[in-house]
């Protein structure tokens, strides 16, 4: 009997996502297992795996950089002996479907691939397992909801799909559609911003003279994030220069020694950035936090998002529990995350949560900037490059090797005198290393 | 060397057991402790001896009444004390050896004797002086509780006893004061009404069986009025007397000075944790009088250590202490989803005559709480398998928040009530609105149609009244 494969949902949440590549060919043989598919989240490049054993029959909806709605049917599966007749269900699905084009895109916006024909009666007659396929193609992705969840997110307004699941296997319970209602409305009014309507013609501009490139499920998420958070946080800022010469002599002893450990590493001074904001942040547990209209959440452990570009945009995997890490363990799982990172491969758990972010753009030889914050954290420090810059110490002046960090605050957590409590200790952790065994 | 375990139940009774069970299951060494019997109260001195005794009491009620049912007896039924203590006694030995046979399959290590934590994970366990020292990483408390005393009337196993004595009397006394009618003190009512004595209850709170829905208080009390049992509410007990025939207690009722004498008193007013002895100093772990403060996940101020059941308070329900116990053996294993218990969703059942059983709140609390309700009611009367077994008496009442169809509690009194209340459980558990209930189609000729004409009468929809 056929398969039918559809979009899948990957994380919890999820509604969408971007097929990027079909790994299998039509009439390649599959097992379960094999990968189809890789499949772009907005946050992460994910593979899709057949549960069944068979040949690839029909794919529905090529790789193509629209998204594309969770449920929708994508391919067909088809038993080794079964014939590929079975197909002609799904042969008009194709020719609805738009055809894929990565090269040039229309000007008006695409509707999402509804591959779904609407000739279903029509396919009563061949056979009763085609006509169940059919029939169930024809409704979304079964969302598990119970009576009162669903009676309670009728009387609010609000649809299922927004939200996440938390009683046994994602069905979404009572507890569920209060949670939602409690946040605060800004949340919803961000769903618009994802909308592909809101694309803007450049003024005047003649599809020759642009080239568009359409936001990718990632592009998508940070700008409605950022938005959300530049429009919602009261950010302030402090900035604060730190001389780092004895930082750079103790990073280049370890690092002498580091070639002969096992395994060998090689710290950075972002490494030590981490390791001593860590420490900061135990001492002044106040920033460790987030806000909430009824509530400051204090987090107990240092979680720590360390942002990573990559081609298709930033994304902050987590150090967990920095502060109770060697500065070895710390160098070894930050590059480990920022590789996985830039092969698009984290898993959710890799990026989400995190009490604190650190942004560095040091190595572009940027001196200082200020970051947004990233919610629901509370502050983001943005650290600039090192340089050597005149100083002066006692009454002369001196050559020393100077870092900005700038500190980005949400104001209704973090007061400015505990913003500047948490940075003046992060610069004597900086400024004397010493001071990080203790 | 000392011996380590993952995790250490301390207490083997509907709680520890269990717990101890799941948390071998998933893996863990696992060892309990235990100073009486495997099983604790409920199996041995508790819900099980109890129901036991009360199968008695109902086949003894169903002989006296089966003249209309076609039974013929040549003489009236007498009733046996002593065998039906023995059957009580052999039903609770049976079980104890079940408790010992899954201790064995699921190779969890049973340590005989008292336990006392000393502090970061180790604990020493008397056996009769001689003591024995474990370490272990989890400890899981689940030392129950037993009956509580009143000043002066302190048990002394000859006229003053607690359910304990209650359920292996010597000889039937001709007449039983029962102080509190809660479940246990009403269960106790029953069987000593059923099988011969004069039964008296002594209620301080202004009815019966308090906890429940004070429609079904009241149809509850009719009934055993009815049976003969006198029942005294809003009584305080004030002291006691010695008396040629037994004991004479003298209570207030609004204000008058009252008294009754009885060969037996029979002290059912709630519990006291068993905390004492357990060397909780050595721990953070905190007490409110005789129970441990714990959060919903029954963890305690001391890392690593839990409590459940009995002594983790109210409500003092061996489902409910059962229930903790799989909830916190798989918090230790990591299981994902672990989810908390809502005490809306724990059933109570007495096994009196009628039964009463509920779920939820009461239409008071509910009213209490700021919900507008719709209020269901259906009467055994109009169901066709009540009047077959000849059980018409009872009522089935639910309550639904009028806004959103939540069933937000169900009350039932009448045949076989605490066996058919697992429906409305589960209708909480799957947060089933009053559609879903509607819908259902409940098989016929069953008592289980009453529990559908209930929510259907909250809307104008019952059929068969």
């Amino acid at each position: 009997m056929a398969t039918e494969i559809l979009m899948p949902s990957l994380a919890a949440g999820m509604e969408e996502a971007t097929l990027m590549r079909w790994l299998k060919h039509e009439g390649d043989t599959v097992a379960k297992g094999d990968v189809l598919a890789e499949i772009e989240t907005d946050k992460a490049i994910m593979e899709m795996e057949s549960e069944v054993d068979g040949r690839l029959g029909q794919i529905l909806v090529p790789a193509s950089p629209e998204a594309v709605q969770v449920g929708t049917l994508i391919a067909v599966v088809l038993d080794e002996e079964e014939p590929t007749s079975v197909l002609a269900t799904y042969q008009t699905a194709q020719t609805v479907a738009p055809q894929p084009d990565s090269a040039s895109f229309p000007a008006s916006p695409t509707p999402a691939p509804s591959p779904v024909p609407d000739q279903a009666p029509v396919q009563h007659s061949t056979s009763l397992s085609q006509t169940s396929h059919t029939q169930s193609s024809n409704s979304a992705e079964r969302i598990f909801a119970s009576p009162l969840a669903r009676r309670l997110a009728n009387q609010a307004g609000i649809t299922l799909n927004s939200l996440t699941g938390s009683g046994p296997r994602g069905r979404i319970v009572r507890l569920d559609v209060e949670r939602a209602l409690q946040q605060p409305p800004a949340a919803t009014a961000t769903v618009e911003i994802t909308s592909p309507d809101t694309a803007i013609s450049p003024q005047g501009g003649t599809d020759a003279s642009v080239e568009r490139i359409p936001n990718s499920g990632m592009r998508k998420t940070i700008a409605r994030r950022l938005c959300e958070s530049k429009q919602t946080v009261p950010h302030f800022y402090l900035t604060v220069d730190c001389r780092v010469d004895e930082l750079l002599e103790l990073r280049s002893k370890l690092n002498a020694n580091a070639l002969q450990a096992k395994p060998a590493y090689k710290l950075s001074v972002n490494d030590f950035i981490v390791f001593a904001a860590a420490k900061a942040l135990r001492r002044v547990p106040e920033v460790n936090a987030s806000w909430t209209e009824s509530e400051v959440i204090r987090y107990l452990d240092v979680d720590i998002s360390v942002a990573v570009a990559t081609e298709s945009g930033l994304i902050t995997p987590v150090v967990r529990e920095v502060d109770r890490k060697g500065l070895a363990e710390i160098t070894t799982e930050v590059r480990s995350l920022a590789d996985r990172a830039r092969a698009g491969k984290l898993a959710p758990r890799e990026y989400q949560g995190g009490g604190f972010t650190i942004s560095n753009l040091g190595m572009y030889g940027i001196r200082e900037f200020s970051a947004i914050i990233n919610p629901p954290q509370s502050a983001i420090l943005a650290v600039g490059a090192v340089e050597k810059r005149p100083v002066v110490v006692g009454d002369q002046l001196a050559v020393g090797s100077m870092m900005t960090l700038t500190l980005s605050a949400d104001h209704r957590v973090v007061d400015g005198s505990v913003g500047a409590r948490f940075l003046s200790e992060l610069k004597d952790l900086l400024e004397e290393p010493l001071n990080l065994l203790v | 060397m000392m011996e380590n375990y993952q995790v250490l139940v301390i207490g083997a009774g509907p709680g520890g057991y269990v717990a101890a069970i799941r948390a071998a299951q998933l893996g863990l060494k696992t060892a309990i402790v235990e100073r009486a019997e495997l099983g604790g109260v409920c199996l041995n001195w508790g819900c099980l001896p109890t129901k036991t005794l009360l199968r008695s009491t109902e086949i003894l009620r169903l002989a006296r009444e089966g003249t209309p049912y076609g039974l013929v007896l040549d003489s009236a039924p007498r009733f046996d004390l002593t065998t039906a203590i023995k059957r009580s006694r052999d039903v609770a030995k049976q079980l104890n050896r079940g408790v010992h046979g899954l201790m064995k399959k699921n190779k969890v290590t049973v340590l005989t004797g008292h336990a006392r934590l000393l502090g970061k994970g180790k604990v020493a366990v008397d056996n009769a002086g001689a003591e024995q020292a474990v370490q272990a990483q989890h400890i899981i408390l689940a030392t129950g509780a037993r009956a509580r005393a009143i000043p002066g009337f302190e048990p002394d196993s000859e006229s003053i006893w607690t359910a304990r004595e209650a359920m292996v009397p010597k000889a039937l006394p001709k007449s039983i004061t029962v102080i509190g009618a809660g479940a246990i003190g009403v269960e106790f009512a029953s069987f000593y009404a059923t099988a011969g004595s004069k039964v008296t209850i002594l209620e301080a709170s202004d009815r019966i069986l308090p906890v429940e829905d004070s429609e079904i208080s009241g149809l509850l009390a009719e009934h055993l009025r009815k049976q003969g049992i006198e029942i005294y509410t809003g009584a305080y007990v004030e002291n006691k007397e010695t008396t040629t025939c037994g004991i004479k207690v003298n209570f207030t009722k609004g204000g008058s000075p009252l008294s009754v004498e009885s060969e037996k008193v029979i002290l059912a007013v709630g519990i006291t944790g068993n905390v004492e002895g357990l060397g909780l100093e050595n721990t953070k772990i905190q007490v409110d009088r005789t129970h441990i403060i714990v959060n919903e996940y029954c963890e305690t101020d001391e890392p690593d250590i839990y409590a459940i059941g009995d002594i983790a308070g109210p409500p003092w329900l061996a489902h409910k202490a059962s229930h903790e116990g799989v909830m916190v053996a798989e918090l230790i294993a990591g299981v994902e989803d672990v989810h908390a218990l809502d005490p809306k969703s724990v059933p109570s059942c007495t096994y009196c005559h009628p039964q009463v059983a509920s779920v939820g709140i009461t239409e008071e609390q509910a009213l209490e709480q700021g919900f507008e309700v719709d209020i269901g009611r259906f009467p055994f009367l109009g169901n066709g398998k009540a009047l077959s077994l000849g059980e018409p008496e009872g009522l089935v009442k639910t309550v639904i928040d009028k806004k959103t169809g939540e069933l937000l509690g169900a009350h039932m009194i009448g045949p076989e009530v605490t066996e058919l209340i697992s429906t409305y459980a589960l209708a909480r558990t799957l947060e089933t609105t009053e559609v879903e209930l509607m819908q259902t189609v409940f098989p016929h000729p069953t008592l289980s149609e009453a529990l559908h004409e209930s929510v259907l009468s909250a809307y104008g929809k019952a059929l068969h009244i």
